[in-house]
């Protein structure tokens, strides 16, 4: 059984190729294809249905207070408008999911998370609140829209004012409109490029998207789906939840220590993540003959023992060559070191290389 | 969907030319490739190998995923289409010009549809796709 986002019948009608993707019918990609609709978003402009991801009000005076106890972040000091990107952790330091935080207002917090994790990070926060402060699940009502790529700006100047659109990475304008549409419009993406999410309720989707693509049918705006946004992240070394982290991995192993406030008074898992971290996030270039792809073992070369194994890989469109990221021993190896990868019983070269893979030209 | 007539098909969509009784070229249909995507990466087996009806010989990479190729003969690989190592999107661009293999030697096939029958074998399959 799979739900149907808003956007589902406009993307049938875009020729959209529908696939079940965490309990949803999303498409995986258009008639253009996955690497057309990846380089559409490295040089002119994608839009995505993100509808199926999970978001939650958290409302009351010991808002952050319950912010800070369960989230690895710090949510002290925060202006109205901004976001702030947190792993939650368990008991063990493992990872329940990561996600973002918008401060709609005093006392009131938007916070959106991974479509295959809503319910759980739901009961997650809903168990673990106290005090004066209040959770509630508004997936259903709220649809989400991204625009991302070098003309995202100019095509939302198209249909918003300059007060509705958001200047910097990670602020957002609450309350406002983009083509006489009610919306939030945050200046955030999955991508690696400059762009927006649009939050709008669930009826009005099929409407925003309509306008953006009109307006940005002059820049090249064309619709992008799953495998895109996959290959997209990938490059920009992004972690995704289920790969580069789980509930068998913390955000220090994962690499997300920048948002891991260990002088916080307490946070869940605090106390398993207080010694270092014993494994590290790497990303490989492949260098041999194949295609890495996730959960694959990797070794020193001439060596049996595995150091790690593969939490992600693809075929990278922009960069034209394959990439993967890893989970191995902690300083087991270091940029420019040659690993051995398992791909279906064979030997592929690859090179230990810096991560982000792919950085935009400011 | 392009099925041209002179060509003979299998079930798992690759396409077989026969030149005489024991040679023929073997490829992927243009359904193939609509299905896989966008075709970043191809392995070819090497002249000389053996191939056998049936089995995989050969496995095609989408950006998504891996695709095994399966031999609708038996015989030896006389020569590979080493084109396709550095641009298998030739394989989506023109599938019934792209083939993978040349196979020499053939002693066995696989029971093989003319164009008419895999055409209405491919019509099940996407009637069949439709319901989920």
């Amino acid at each position: 059984m799979c739900r149907k986002t808003p956007l589902y019948e406009t993307h049938v009608r875009s020729g959209g190729k529908m696939v079940p993707f965490a309990g949803w019918t999303l498409p995986v990609q258009y008639e253009t294809g996955v690497v057309r609709e990846h380089m559409a978003v490295r040089e002119k402009c994608g839009i995505f249905d993100v509808s199926h991801m999970g978001e939650i009000l958290l409302k009351g005076e010991d808002a952050v207070e319950n912010l800070n106890r369960i989230l690895t972040n710090d949510y002290t000091t925060m202006d109205v408008g901004r976001a702030r990107y947190s792993p939650v952790c368990n008991e063990n330091g493992g990872c329940v999911d990561d996600l973002i935080v918008y401060k709609e207002a005093e006392n009131l917090y938007f916070i959106v998370v991974n479509a295959a994790n809503k319910d759980k990070d739901f009961a997650w926060i809903k168990g673990h609140i106290e005090g004066n402060v209040t959770c509630e699940d508004i997936s259903d009502e709220t649809a989400q829209i991204a625009l991302q790529g070098p003309e995202a700006e100019r095509i939302l100047k198209k249909i918003a004012s300059d007060a509705a659109i958001p200047a910097k990475y990670y602020h957002a304008v609450f309350n406002t409109q983009a083509g006489g549409i009610a919306c939030m419009i945050s200046r955030t993406g999955y991508t690696g490029e400059d762009g927006f999410e649009l939050y709008c309720k669930s009826p009005d989707a099929p409407a925003l998207w309509d306008k953006l693509m009109k307006a940005g049918e002059e820049f090249g705006l064309i619709p992008c789906g799953l495998g895109a946004r996959d290959t997209l992240r990938l490059e920009a070394a992004m972690p995704l939840y289920g790969h580069e982290m789980d509930d068998t991995v913390t955000p220090l192993e994962a690499g997300l220590g920048f948002a891991v406030k260990m002088g916080k008074e307490n946070f869940i898992g605090q106390h398993k993540m207080i010694s270092a971290p014993e494994r590290m996030r790497i990303g490989l270039k492949v260098t041999g003959r194949g295609i890495v792809r996730e959960k694959e073992e990797l070794k020193l070369p001439g060596q049996d023992t595995a150091i790690g194994f593969t939490t992600s890989g693809t075929f990278a469109p922009y960069l034209k060559y394959p990439i993967a990221m890893a989970l191995v021993k902690k300083d087991s190896v270091k940029p420019g070191d040659i690993v051995m990868a398992d791909v279906r019983g064979r030997e592929v070269e690859c090179e230990v290389v810096p991560i982000p893979f792919y950085k935009r030209k400011k | 969907m392009n099925i041209p007539k002179n060509l003979q098909y299998t079930k798992s969509h690759e396409w077989v030319k026969f030149e005489g009784e024991t040679a023929a070229e073997i490829g992927l249909t243009d359904y193939a490739q609509h299905e896989l995507g966008d075709l970043v990466f191809v392995n070819l087996p090497e002249a000389e190998d053996t191939v056998t009806a049936g089995e995989t010989f050969s496995d095609v990479e989408s950006v998504k995923a891996v695709s095994d190729v399966y031999s609708p003969v038996t015989g030896t690989v006389e020569e590979v289409n080493s084109e396709l190592l550095d641009a298998p999107e030739k394989i989506n661009e023109d599938p019934y010009e792209a083939w993978l293999v040349k196979v020499k030697d053939i002693t066995a096939k696989e029971e093989l549809l003319s164009s008419d029958e895999y055409e209405k074998f491919v019509e099940e399959e996407k009637a069949g796709q439709k319901e989920q």
